[in-house]
């Protein structure tokens, strides 16, 4: 019952938000939703345990990433500036096409019953999670793990590179 | 923890999410509202990877592990973005797309 009750407020939450951030005019607002359906995301994660992805959700996309966006938003625009929007017709076009692709999309998933694992709950922690990132045996996924860590050095420096402020030539 | 609740429920959420990303990718002019729509495309996939992980694999964590390496992944896309967007507005004074029309250096 208590876990129905969470996830139809995290549902909720996270498309009411979604709605929110993709048609708020104020930039800054549009963030801050956009923060509100990250932590509901963790939520559902939280719900359906896996504790550590939850923790990395907060972390990494909550605690990272939107306040990178809310920096760059502050450096690139003036707080009460209200952000232009597409022409009408061109968003009554998008709305309707949108519309359609989702009506399609939850047509197909309602059709087909999952069956879900008739299985106990899996019991693993932070450790089994640990061990198989750096295990290169069956079930190990140190490959992936070093590629991502090569890639965000490489992104680390590119993003260093591309926002360096350059030397006027004279 | 997931007695009562189908897993269609989690679909019809992350589809949601996914069209509305869509959307705001359409209709939004700022650049920056723009990169926000992409990542809430990303994360209703992240939804997707977990759900079917966790009703139909409960024994493996392999969409565990996928959907970690995409938060990575939208974490270094996103500062890329960003370093763009900076760079952007410092040569055309604007994030908006419609300024912004030649990309030549």
């Amino acid at each position: 019952m208590l876990n129905q009750v969470m996830f139809f407020l995290f549902g909720a939450m996270i498309v009411i938000f979604s709605l929110l951030t993709v048609t708020s005019r104020k930039v800054l607002r549009a963030a801050v939703y956009l923060l509100f359906v990250l932590i509901s995301t963790a939520g559902l994660y939280f719900a359906l345990n896996y504790n550590f992805l939850a923790a990395v959700q907060l972390t990494v996309y909550a605690g990272g990433i939107v306040v990178l966006i809310i920096f760059s938003i502050l450096l690139t625009s003036h707080v009460s500036e209200k952000a232009a929007m597409a022409p009408v017709k061109q968003s009554v076009l998008s709305a309707l096409s949108v519309g359609a692709g989702a009506i399609l999309t939850l047509m197909t998933i309602l059709r087909f019953t999952f069956v879900p694992n008739p299985g106990t709950d899996p019991q693993y922690n932070i450790t089994d999670v640990g061990n198989a990132l750096i295990s290169y045996k069956r079930d190990g996924y140190a490959l992936p793990f070093e590629v991502i860590s090569v890639l965000l050095l490489a992104a680390m420096i590119g993003a260093i590179v591309v926002a360096k402020k350059e030397r006027i030539k004279k | 923890m997931i007695q009562n609740i189908p897993l269609s429920y989690y679909l019809v959420i992350s589809t949601l999410m996914f069209f509305i990303g869509i959307y705001g990718f359409l209709t939004r002019r700022n650049l920056i509202t723009m990169l926000m729509s992409v990542e809430l495309i990303l994360n209703s996939v992240n939804i997707n990877f977990v759900a079917f992980n966790r009703y139909l694999y409960p024994q493996q964590l392999q969409g565990h592990f996928f959907t970690l390496i995409v938060v990575a992944v939208a974490a270094a896309e996103s500062a890329v973005a960003i370093a763009i967007i900076i760079n952007i507005y410092r040569n055309f004074k604007s994030v908006d797309v419609e300024n912004v029309d030649e990309m030549k250096y």
